[in-house]
């Protein structure tokens, strides 16, 4: 008998990156894979490709064994190939079977027809929607409902999800399972993407495991456990040498009391968060992406509208200042000192069209008296990053959008540690950043946890963090899993923290 | 593997482009234009370059037409700059029409109460002033208000008001500050409400070019320009720097409306001595076209709307010369347009081309 699907040495570059390199696949009828990786591992762009976004530059697709060719999501559909991705793409004043059929030209506009055989659909599997709902009205599980229909209602008979408890409650993921199963027993593949071991082990028949945009192997559930699979997925710890000075005698600098944030869907995107950080040190934030860290830095920074919970600054007297409930600019008039380097530079640190003098005034435009800005500071500044960090930039009035990523990172940690703040926050500070680059960004962050800063650094490259940092916080799915001694633990160790709660000895330290 | 197909013609984005070629490609869309424009003229039956001649001539060619057209450009130029801080802010305010409207009637309020009473010129023009740009200041922020607070359309929201505020205007035309009964006119105002003129043409000029420095300086040189600059690029990056962006937008409309009152109040008192419901006459939708042409930058703007004034004066006079309708205006005016958008694109990208080698591949 043939597999569903078997990718065979599939590769994709994007420019000079390798995203895949040389993947191979294979799930049968009736069985639940679980594709695990880590963020950038090219799982998402894999299924791309099965779903007829991309196109491999090498290797084949094969459905029961025989070679297919998906050049578009339409191909895709007519493969019996149906993607459930992260985000939905759902028109909010339709009711849910008008949805359904959306795009489907054959279909004739016979919508008591179309309703009944969505609830035929729904009872079938177990699922629970009234057809006749807007999508206004829908909680978000109930949207990926919709979703998963459409694509059974299409007749997919091999269904891929990614990611699709990220936004699920525990008792709406159960139910996603459970109907998971039911799709399984009447012959349906699945292929799951998810970061969640226990979610693995509990659903899944195989595993296949990347790295890196490489495929490092495929078992069997039942053969394995989480820590084999973690192991699998985070690799060897690679030695990276970086410079890890100890700071004497450390106080702490910012306390944080069982913070929590809710988002607008009422999911806790932080759940009763508790830390402290301490001067002369780096603070590494690990985990799975979305696991809450933008929401933590934010809700340091004033941005973010905090449920529940205490942020104290503590002042070098000792005594503490709350942040919780203060704006960015209330932050700032109260003299707590605080650098940011956000995770979406163009989009929130900077101003893409200006140049590096007005983007330096960012921080200072409100100084001084009168209506008129003063230019003559952040343009001194300009200049002395431009000169010390060895930002390449034809002129300090060049638009910094037109500049390389890793000189756009440079004015912005350039700015964010000019006024040599108590509190530097960084978000993914080397994404997409050459080594030597990277490694002029680590330097200048042990610099200022020298010059007695509380640092924190949000990462995804755990080789990094064990290295750089001297503490690591390792949040999941919004919870604190674990905060660990960066020099006494092992990749493995936070691996399995990142995917499972509590982590190997539980618990808050 | 099947073969990859390429577009035959794919967009690149241009690194950088040196100055000369970006005015090059600018001039060379107005030329286009220009030639884009000669059709209709041709399918009217006349010689496009005679025609031409007639629209430079009609409005340039004698003092009183320069000043006919300097009239016509005076409130183009003041809602350009009006609108240059919304549109800087990516607001979309085509709400100008309504709130000159509105200025034109809070200043006509003062016109009508106060003119008969006898007050010298100096008093009553700074009164009717400030009341119009009280006026179009409060048909600005309503907008401003409920897109701040509830994130509503602005486009649709201040194209609505327009309709609403030139309503008004046909309901004092017909009731209280009808002239005559049944005439459906507001009489011309007292001679105390009347701009004076300078050179031949109402002083609005003076104002607008004052108006000129103020918005340049506004925009480039204060802390609320700088705001609206980077709330235009993106709205987290002024959060995060601690921005408070609903204030800035209903601030930036209060500001953008009072500039189109006093555009209103200068209608009113200057160009017509009287206020009736097409005071605004489709200044507030031409003026977009002149802020987008000149690319916010204010003293662009002046050769812009001076620009556009000679087109439309000038074919105003083709009309009665030739037997070329003057909405032949509108034609090369929004080729204009078109063609001014289109070589920013160009400028900012470059077309490749599918070789026959690639598509072999």
């Amino acid at each position: 008998m043939h597999n569903a699907i078997e990718l065979k040495n599939i590769v994709k570059r994007f420019g000079k990156v390798v995203a895949n390199d040389g993947i191979n696949l294979e799930i049968n009828y009736g069985e639940i894979l679980c594709l695990l990786g880590e963020n950038g591992s090219g799982k998402t762009t894999l299924m791309n490709m099965l779903s007829g976004i991309y196109q491999p530059d090498e290797g084949e697709i094969l459905k029961k064994g025989e070679q297919i060719s998906i050049r578009s999501p339409r191909d895709a559909y007519s493969y019996g190939i149906g993607m459930i991705h992260q985000h939905y793409h759902l028109v909010d004043v339709f009711t849910a079977a008008q949805n359904i059929i959306l795009g489907l030209e054959k279909e004739k506009m016979d919508i008591a027809a179309v309703n009944d055989k969505v609830l035929e659909i729904c009872n079938k599997y177990g699922f629970d929607i009234d057809p006749k709902k807007k999508v206004y009205d829908m909680s978000v599980s109930q949207k990926q409902t919709i979703e998963i229909v459409k694509q059974l209602y299409r007749g997919a008979e091999i269904l891929i999800l990614d990611e699709p408890t990220a936004v699920l409650t525990p008792q709406e993921t159960d139910k996603l399972f459970k109907v998971l199963r039911n799709m399984k027993k009447d012959g349906k593949a699945i292929i799951l993407i998810t970061h969640k071991l226990a979610e693995v082990m509990d659903v899944s028949d195989k595993v296949a495991i990347l790295r890196k945009g490489k495929y490092v192997g495929t078992v069997n559930t039942n053969e394995t456990n989480p820590q084999g699979l973690t192991d699998m997925m985070v690799g060897h710890a690679v030695s990276l040498n970086i410079d890890r000075p100890v700071y004497e005698n450390p106080t702490d600098k910012l306390v944080v009391k069982d913070l929590t944030v809710i988002d607008s869907d009422g999911i806790a995107r932080l759940d009763h968060v508790t830390f402290t950080a301490k001067t002369g040190e780096i603070l590494g934030v690990a985990g799975i992406a979305g696991s809450g860290q933008k929401e933590l830095l934010e809700s340091i920074t004033g941005l973010q509208h905090v449920s529940e919970g205490t942020i104290q600054f503590i002042n070098p007297d000792g005594k503490g200042i709350e942040l919780v409930g203060k704006t960015p600019i209330q932050i700032s008039k109260i003299g707590v000192g605080m650098g940011f380097v956000p995770e979406d530079r163009l989009g929130m640190g900077l101003v893409g069209s200006m140049g590096m003098t007005y983007n330096m005034m960012l921080r200072s435009w409100k100084n001084g008296k009168g209506i008129f800005f003063k230019k003559k500071e952040p343009e001194e500044q300009a200049n002395k990053v431009w000169k010390n960090l060895e930002v390449v930039t034809p002129s300090i009035d060049f638009p910094v959008r037109k500049m390389s990523g890793g000189n756009i990172q440079k004015v912005l940690v350039g700015r964010e540690i000019a006024s040599r703040p108590p509190v530097l926050l960084t978000a993914y500070a080397v994404r997409g950043l050459d080594i030597n680059t990277s490694y002029a960004i680590y330097n200048l962050l042990t610099r200022e946890k020298m010059n007695g800063s509380a640092v924190m650094y949000v990462g995804e490259e755990l080789d990094v963090l064990l290295e750089l940092c001297d503490r690591i916080l390792v949040l999941c799915g919004g919870k604190v899993s674990g905060i660990v001694d960066a020099r006494n633990t092992t990749k493995e160790e936070i691996g399995f923290m990142m995917t499972t709660v509590g982590g190997l000895k539980g618990g808050n330290s | 593997m099947k073969e990859v197909k390429t577009p035959l013609i794919r967009l690149a984005k241009r690194a950088d482009i040196d100055k000369r070629k970006a005015w090059a490609i600018r001039i060379g869309s107005i030329l286009v234009a220009l030639i884009l424009g000669m059709i209709p003229i041709l399918m009217a039956g006349e010689n496009p370059f005679v025609s031409y001649m007639i629209i430079i001539q009609g409005s340039l060619g004698k003092a009183g037409y320069i000043r006919q057209t300097v009239k016509r450009a005076i409130p183009l130029l003041g809602v350009a700059l009006a609108i240059a801080p919304c549109f800087k802010m990516r607001f979309w305010n085509i709400g100008a029409e309504g709130q000159i409207t509105m200025g034109a009637i809070f200043a006509s309020f003062i016109a009508i109460k106060l003119g008969p009473s006898g007050l010298p010129l100096v008093v009553m023009a700074i009164l009717m002033c400030i009341a119009g740009a009280l006026g179009g200041a409060f048909w600005g922020f309503v907008p401003g208000f409920f897109k701040a607070r509830y994130n509503t359309n602005e486009t649709l929201f201040t194209l609505m008001m327009n309709y609403i505020a030139i309503g008004i205007v046909r309901y004092l035309q017909g009731g209280p500050w009808e002239g005559r009964p049944g005439t459906q006119i507001i009489p011309m105002f007292t001679s105390n409400a009347r701009l004076p003129n300078v050179l031949g043409v109402y002083c609005g000029w003076i104002i607008v070019l004052v108006m000129v420095v103020i918005v340049h300086i506004y925009m480039n040189y204060t802390k609320q320009g700088f705001e609206v600059a980077v709330i235009g690029d993106s709205e987290n990056t002024a959060r995060y720097a601690g921005m408070n962006v609903g204030w800035i937008m209903m601030r930036t409309m209060l500001f953008s409306g009072a500039i189109c009152g006093v555009v209103g109040w200068m209608l009113v008192s200057g160009a017509n001595g009287t206020l009736n419901s097409d005071v605004a006459g489709g200044v507030g939708f031409t003026a977009i076209t002149v802020a987008w042409l000149s690319q916010l930058n204010s003293f662009a703007m002046i050769a812009i709307a001076m620009l556009l004034a000679i087109i439309g004066k000038g074919s105003a006079t083709l009309q009665t010369r030739l037997n070329i309708p003057a909405s032949v205006a509108d034609i090369i005016s929004g080729t204009l347009l078109f063609c001014m958008l289109a070589c920013e694109f160009f400028i900012n990208y470059k077309l490749i081309f599918r070789h026959k080698k690639e598509a072999e591949v």
